[in-house]
């Protein structure tokens, strides 16, 4: 865990719900798949935000617009300054990829994949990216991910893009091992469908998120671990559904 | 250096200075550990330990009540007395010096006895805060902390099985908390601790549920103080037992304010979650503070409001 003050650069709407924000700040240590914990003016609690990139003393997040905290935060200007928590969570498992890792994002679970794509393609490894959305108009990153040099493979449940259905609906043949982040029905699918061994990251309604108040404690097959501290990444089948 | 301007006395028991972080929003000082020397505080109050191990509430146990504060439900999940005497004192003990406070909470009599009885043989754990803010199963699920005649009971049995300082943490969810506090001054216990959290609740108004799967939880944060601190000085003018003051602390001045109700320590509880170093801040705050008052040591404004 690490405090500092973060200078907003840009912050700017992907859609009509998901937004992007560039911050000016201390990036040290900060790993794919971990999540920095921001304070907002006149809300008590901080709000739990996935990295998607960090480098070079500018950290990217991408939230969803989805209550008091994020609305809020959609409001923020350039300039502004923030008090964040970085380098919380234990972060994607790199190297258990193998050559040809797949990384199955579904919605706002996609931002944490950037990060975790970027380095794997710098290790000079060839993940598949399979992204899945409701509709057309909620698509964004493709593009990027594809940049880094990733296969990009994009779903709709509607099918207004890319294939018609699910994520699990999208899978490679061949796979070495298996990254997700996304909402919890698209997570127990992959658990169902997928060949390889993985890991998925989870999200929960958080106290303080860096372990202490036990607010976000799940059940898991090695006992009770916190999606905050312990997780937010679990290796498939982990945690106990109940 | 410790200021001694800031040091206090609960019960024999010398602090460095006032502030203990309030159990369960510290876990056993690990994480916080990361942030900064723990070694500042003036104590630490665990989180609540029971005879077995527990995990808890469903989730979410977690609701913001805009800026004033959050709800919580955890339900006490702890690893037992025995897994924290084995495991996460000894770790704790590597990286914290100073008296412990061990928060105790229990489902029966015998339950408080059982870790009572265990916790007393450690010898760093210098003070016993005894939670009897939780539902009585024992009891018909009465709180031993809402009715004097359970909380005096509770007391006596502790105060048999222990030498050490027992407080006893007083629940807010009752009519008439003097009378609670006074029958625990007569059962013989050293001290009290208050408040626990306030119960509440919030609705997600899109769901048109509850946000907590509990239902109900305990308010905490800068929206209680102004209670907590009636609470306190209530207490302090109706028993003789020393106080530790708890409930919406955030900053040095509120610490002042805790004290001069007539608290002689003060525990930081939901700060802690929003700010990491809360409780380093508010001790590194307190000497400008009673520069600010005209204070030279901080002991001397206890229960101040009280003197006339």
């Amino acid at each position: 865990m690490r405090q500092g003050k973060y200078t907003i650069l840009k912050n700017e709407a992907l859609t009509a719900q998901v937004w992007r924000m560039e911050l000016a700040g201390d990036t040290e240590g900060i790993r794919p798949g971990q999540f920095v914990d921001i304070r907002l003016p006149e809300l008590f609690l901080r709000r739990p935000i996935s990295v998607c990139n960090a480098e070079e003393g500018v950290l990217t997040i991408i939230y969803k617009v989805v209550g008091k905290g994020t609305d809020l935060m959609r409001t923020l200007t350039a300039g502004t300054e923030l008090d964040l928590l970085t380098c919380l969570g234990n972060g994607y498992d790199l190297s258990q990829a193998g050559e040809k890792p797949l990384l199955l994002g579904g919605g706002v679970g996609v931002p944490p994949l950037y990060m975790l794509a970027k380095e794997l393609c710098r290790e000079g490894k060839r993940p598949v990216v399979v992204l899945g959305f409701n509709t057309a108009a909620e698509i964004f990153y493709a593009e990027e991910l594809a940049a880094l040099g990733c296969e990009v493979r994009v779903t709709t449940a509607d099918g207004s893009a890319g294939q018609k259905g699910f994520v699990t609906d999208a899978l490679p043949a061949e796979y070495t091992y298996f990254y997700a982040c996304g909402p919890l029905p698209m997570l127990r699918a992959i658990e169902r469908s997928c060949t390889s061994d993985g890991e998925m990251s989870y999200e929960e309604r958080m106290g303080c998120g860096f372990g202490v108040c036990v607010g976000c404690t799940v059940k898991t097959i090695a006992g009770y671990k916190r999606v905050c501290k312990d997780g937010p990444v679990f290796k498939v089948k982990e945690v106990i559904n109940e | 250096m410790a200021d001694n301007r800031l040091e206090i006395t609960l019960s024999g028991v010398r602090l460095d200075n006032p502030v203990i972080p309030a159990s369960g929003t510290f876990g056993f000082g690990q994480e916080m550990a990361e942030a900064y020397d723990i070694n500042c505080l003036g104590s630490l109050s665990f989180k609540g330990t029971t005879r077995e191990a527990r995990y808890g509430n469903p989730l979410p146990r977690i609701a913001e009540c805009g800026s004033y504060g959050m709800i919580n439900a955890v339900g006490l999940q702890n690893p037992g007395v025995e897994k924290v005497i084995e495991h996460e004192l000894p770790e704790l003990r590597r990286i914290f010096r100073k008296p412990i406070v061990a928060n105790i909470s229990g489902f029966s009599i015998e339950d408080y006895q059982y870790a009572c009885a265990l916790l007393d043989k450690e010898e760093q754990v210098e003070i016993l805060e005894v939670n009897i803010s939780c539902p009585n199963v024992h009891n018909g699920g009465m709180a031993f902390g809402t009715s004097p005649e359970a909380a005096a009971e509770v007391t006596r049995a502790v105060k048999a099985v222990t030498t050490k300082p027992v407080y006893m943490k007083l629940s807010p969810n009752v009519t008439d908390i003097v009378a609670i506090a006074k029958a625990c001054e007569e059962a013989g216990a050293d001290g009290l601790c208050l408040i626990n959290t306030m119960l509440g609740m919030r609705i997600d108004i899109r769901r048109k549920k509850p946000i907590i799967a509990n239902r109900y939880g305990g308010y905490s944060g800068p929206g209680i103080f102004p209670i907590a601190l009636r609470m306190v000085n209530q207490v302090a003018r109706a028993t003789k037992l020393p106080i530790i003051g708890c409930g919406g602390v955030g900053t040095a001045e509120d610490v002042v304010e805790m004290m001069m109700a007539g608290a002689t320590a003060v525990e930081v509880g939901a700060a802690n979650l929003v700010n990491p170093t809360a409780c380093k801040d508010i001790i590194d705050a307190l000497p400008r503070v009673l520069d600010e008052i005209g204070v030279e040591r901080l002991e001397d404004i206890i229960g101040v409001v009280n003197k006339d």
